[in-house]
């Protein structure tokens, strides 16, 4: 292993000294680029939210480089504080959090607000993946119960908030790290049989009556075309109507006549469906292929198992993103607030998913520090 | 802190592991990443079609463009239905950066009430995004020039020009032409029902009475569509696409405004109504009920307060009386002769004894004549020219109920004419089934005599009167009355000028009435000729001195009954329930080219012959008179539709005489009113 290590420190080339994953980034770049051109025709041609839209992408990409610049093996050092912070900024969050938009997810801290749980998008995967290389894989049953604990503390607590969409990828971070870890297909299948058995549970008494309205528009979103079911609706219209070739950028008549809501941010796929049809969604769904093969190749060549189970979790996450986003826009799953990875204007989530790719980065580029 | 421990770890295997792992999720990955391209595929391509259409109908909205009714002309092309444009001014809040200080601004301008202000503001509240609201409804001339000079001061305001129906004659044609007022929720219900809801659309008002509403499909047209883009909120973004309406056809009456101006005249001051046709075509030449009221009331939505008291009124403005039963009285006596001398129960020599009453055998009540010491011995003209009881007493008495229905249902009594309006009704033609029905009682003799003259339960309309004299006259050929003369629809061609067609209306004929002797006709014929002629008789006074050559028949209704041995005495009687003066003529005797039927309510004084004569007689003078006119006369064109807006593009019509008396009257008529 050392040997490897070392050979490969001699054929170092200029983007692994500045920790860059070359394949990766161009992934991520055609994502982003393409985001900005979506952005443009989905704001109504407003050269002045394609300007904020891009200052975000530069701080995310800048993010991203400092991210790459840790030793990811350095991770582990903090990862029990971290999370133990993590979590007690989460409970701050229930009991003093700011309010916005009917659910609590923001902190103050004075000169700015955050969300605490973005940051632990990056610290459960961080934190599972620590607690499990600890022992050797495959994982035994008692780590997977402890980390399966780990993973459902801050999803119960961002769930609370509530925040389906982050606590949704909170828990598929962890759960990833357990999976990729060797877990038993017989305990998978246990879960599975547990997960089933606790939907309708979850349904009659956990779930809040919109949370179940979003369910049933799913399944009939026509019930209440201008209510509940209108966002549905419009998306799958704005789809559907652009056909193999699209309606051309900037023609879409769906969302440049406003009848698509959200859509600059998580309604953002129905645009560029619109707009470049089949061929465009197909090639979008490629890229975002590669991308994650790349991220689980990374994550394949990866070193230490934490690399590995880190790596993995993270690229799994993003594919999460994806298939959660599409799904939900194109009427295969409830309405949970998911952007579009790389495309959707926003800033906060772009920014994790960056520090996210920082961290394959440097799983990819820092290949002497091993235990 | 996770347990320190010493593990010898084997990393071959882990990495093994770890592959699979990594594997068996890139597959998982694929196969819902494909799940998702099969899910988009069925949007986009399977399902392509319904969400095109969909996305299409959520920005494409189609504007119905109501079209231009069609114009209503008399038959020598004056205007007596038109549109008219009437401005309003409205806004689009959305348009407009300070709402409240434009609207003041601009009511400043033009001196618009604190109350339509209030309206406004109102309105505002419950309306839909981007809808224009009226500021004010109907601008004056001023009003839309001073704006005019002044719109680029205020964005969002905007004046709207729509068109109004308007009847430049007010009360003289209502009756003919009914008017058209809002469409209401019976209205909207009647043309969902016929499928016609789609094309009026755009509508606003509908045909409610009289030739409007008779020929609505006509005059009403085809609804043309404004194809827009919009966008979510409602905002026009561009139009896309326009197919203009058609306009409706204009309509061609066979009224003489002329005419029917002289019949208003003549029953000035009076309750009544007067019908002049041509017996040759069965062209209503003129047909007034007095009094009248103003259908432009009912355009603009007529007050309560007058609503009521046209209501109300005990003269009966509302009710179309030319259209309305009437006890015929005498006038129907010369139709009873025919029917004497067609069954054989008399001839014209037949000679009757009228001692001034008549009394049935073996019965002491007696039947009076209207002349207490009697007429002495008549002849069937006598009685026709002198109007006996007595002979038509004993002949109805010798037809009996049954013949005399019969023969009267063939001359149209009883039924209704055809006329093109809905407001007719059809009097009542007795017979013994008729009573059995009505009242489920049986005929009594009594009651023949009375329909020997004309009275008992009969009752005819002045309408049924002018057609049953018209198949008098036309001996035996049966014309349906009608207003209606010709359409003319305006259609362009592929250079896009326009251009009329003109369609006259052909009408069936009814089955004539054949009789044995052809010579019939000619006998009850010359006794009306007698009756106008012979100095003496009961018309004479009414047409003496005529340039034509008239015949008629005049008749006295018995409204109230008069008891056995009472005088019947015009001025001790209460106003309602004098007699009713009955008319009917027709000119010249030889070849008829007018017949007319009057009748006139409660008459102070007189009978038929004094009252309703002279009435039939100024018709005819202006018939008559109007031709020698006629001959010499100027040709005007469009006089009265200068400011149609609907651009028609008419071929003149020679419009004889003193128009500027037309528009004069016309003009005051509105003062009036």
């Amino acid at each position: 292993m050392r040997h490897t290590g070392q050979e490969q420190q001699k054929s170092k080339s200029l983007w692994q000294k500045l920790h860059i994953d070359l394949p990766l980034l161009i992934g991520i770049l055609a994502l982003m680029t393409l985001g900005v051109f979506v952005v443009y025709s989905a704001g109504g041609q407003e050269i002045g939210m394609v300007y904020s839209h891009g200052k975000r992408v530069v701080v995310a990409l800048i993010v991203m480089m400092i991210v790459a610049q840790i030793p990811p093996l350095s991770y582990r050092k903090w990862a029990v504080p971290v999370f133990i912070i993590g979590l007690l900024l989460l409970v701050a969050v229930l009991l003093f959090g700011h309010v916005g938009k009917g659910a609590q997810r923001w902190i103050d801290v004075g000169f700015t607000k955050f969300q605490p749980s973005e940051i632990m998008k990056l610290i459960v995967p961080i934190m599972i993946a620590w607690y499990i290389s600890q022992s050797n894989l495959p994982v035994k049953l008692s780590n997977v119960i402890i980390a399966f604990i780990l993973v459902l503390m801050p999803t119960l607590l961002i769930a609370k908030q509530p925040d389906l969409g982050t606590s949704l990828l909170i828990a598929s971070s962890g759960i990833f790290v357990i999976f990729l870890a060797g877990a038993s297909w017989k305990l998978i299948a246990v879960c599975t049989g547990l997960v089933s058995a606790f939907i309708p549970i979850l349904w009659m008494y956990l779930m809040k009556p919109y949370q179940k309205q979003r369910v049933e528009t799913l399944f009939n979103p026509e019930q209440d075309p201008l209510g509940s079911g209108y966002h549905i609706i419009q998306s799958k219209i704005a789809i559907g109507s652009g056909g193999l070739e699209g309606k051309g950028w900037l023609h879409g008549t769906q969302s440049q006549l406003e009848f698509l809501p959200e859509r600059h941010t998580d309604f953002i796929f129905a645009v560029f469906s619109e707009e470049f049809g089949l061929f465009g969604v197909t090639i979008l769904l490629a890229v975002y292929l590669a991308v994650i093969m790349r991220g689980l190749w990374i994550a394949a060549h990866a070193q230490h198992a934490f690399t590995k189970l880190l790596a993995g979790s993270i690229t799994l996450t993003f594919f999460v993103y994806v298939f959660v986003n599409i799904g939900m826009v194109s009427g295969l799953l409830p309405v949970v607030g998911v952007p579009l990875p790389l495309v959707s204007y926003g800033g906060t989530s772009m920014v994790t998913l960056m520090a996210g790719f920082g961290m394959l980065m440097a799983i990819s580029t820092h290949r002497r520090f091993h235990v | 802190m996770a347990p320190r421990r010493v593990v010898i770890r084997n990393h071959t295997a882990e990495a093994n592991l770890f592959a699979r792992r990594t594997f068996i999720t890139l597959c998982g990955v694929i196969v819902l990443l494909l799940l998702l391209l099969v899910n988009i595929y069925n949007l986009q391509v399977s399902s392509y079609e319904k969400y095109q259409t969909r996305s299409n109908s959520n920005r494409i909205k189609l504007l119905p463009v109501a079209p231009n009714r069609g114009l209503i002309y008399d038959r020598n092309g004056v205007l007596l239905a038109d549109n008219k444009p009437i401005y309003s001014l409205e806004i689009i809040p959305e348009d407009v950066e300070d709402i409240k200080a434009t609207v003041k601004a601009v009511s400043e301008l033009l001196s618009i009430s604190e109350d339509r202000q209030t309206k406004f503001f109102k309105a505002m509240k419950r309306k839909r995004r981007f809808k224009p609201i009226d500021l004010h409804s109907r601008l004056s001339d001023q009003q839309v020039a001073l704006f005019s000079v002044n719109q680029h001061k205020f964005t969002g305001v905007f004046v709207n020009a729509r068109l109004k129906r308007y009847y430049p004659f007010g009360d003289l044609t209502t009756h003919n032409l009914g008017y058209v007022a809002r469409i209401n929720r019976k209205d909207a219900n009647k043309l969902e029902l016929e499928g016609k809801a789609d094309n009026y659309a755009a509508t606003y008002a509908i045909g409610k009475l009289g030739i409007e509403r008779y020929y609505e499909d006509v005059l009403h047209g085809t609804i043309g569509h404004q194809e827009v883009e919009i966008n979510n909120q409602g905002r026009v973004i561009r139009t896309l696409d326009y197919t203009p309406p058609q306009a409706g056809k204009d309509l061609t009456l066979t009224l003489d405004i002329e005419l029917q101006m002289i019949a208003k005249r003549a029953l000035s001051g009076k309750r009544g109504a007067i019908v002049a046709m041509d017996p040759r075509s069965g062209e209503v030449l003129a047909m007034y009920s007095n009094p009248s009221y103003d259908g432009n009331l009912f355009v603009h939505g007529i007050s309560t307060k007058n609503y009521s008291k046209l209501l109300k009124s005990k003269d009966l403005p509302l009710i179309n009386r030319s259209l309305q039963g009437y006890p015929p009285a005498s006038t129907v006596k010369p139709f009873l002769a025919l029917t004497g001398l067609e069954e054989n129960i008399i001839t014209p020599e037949t000679r009757v004894w009228d001692p001034g009453f008549f009394q049935l055998p073996g019965l002491p009540n007696k039947y009076r004549d209207w002349k207490p010491w009697g007429h002495g011995w008549v002849t069937l003209t006598d009685a026709i020219e002198h109007s006996c009881n007595v002979y038509f007493y004993k002949l109805a008495l010798e037809l009996g109920i049954t013949k005399i229905s019969t023969m009267m249902e063939r001359f149209g009594f009883g039924d209704y004419t055809g006329i093109d309006l809905h407001e007719e009704s059809d009097g009542i033609m007795p017979s013994i089934a008729w009573k059995r029905a009505r009242y489920n009682k049986p005929w009594y003799t009594g009651e023949t005599l009375s329909v020997g003259i004309g009275q008992s339960y009969w009752t005819v309309t002045p309408l049924q009167l002018a057609q049953a004299l018209t198949t008098l006259v036309n001996h035996g050929e049966r014309k349906i009355p009608h207003l209606l003369k010709s359409t003319t629809e305006i259609t362009k061609d592929e250079q896009g000028i326009a251009h009329d067609i003109n369609t006259d209306v052909i009408y069936e004929e009814k089955a004539p009435i054949e009789l044995s002797q052809k010579k019939h006709w000619d006998t009850v014929l010359k006794a009306m000729h007698n009756t106008v002629q012979k100095f003496g008789a009961t018309g004479y006074n009414a047409f003496k001195g005529t340039t034509y050559d008239a015949a008629g028949k005049s008749g006295s209704a018995q409204v109230a009954s008069i008891k056995q041995d009472e005088e019947y005495d015009a001025e001790s009687t209460s106003e309602n329930k004098r007699d009713n003066a009955m008319f009917i003529a027709f000119a010249p005797y030889k070849n008829p080219e007018i017949v007319v039927a009057v009748a006139i309510e409660n008459v102070a004084k007189g009978g038929g012959g004094s009252n309703a004569g002279p009435v039939a007689r100024q018709i005819m003078d202006q018939y008559f008179g109007n031709r020698v006119i006629n001959a010499q006369s100027t040709t005007l064109q469009k006089a009265n539709n200068k400011n149609a807006v609907a651009s028609i593009n008419h071929t003149g019509h020679s419009h004889s005489v003193s128009l500027m008396t037309i528009e004069q009257s016309a003009q005051r008529q509105q003062e009036n009113n």
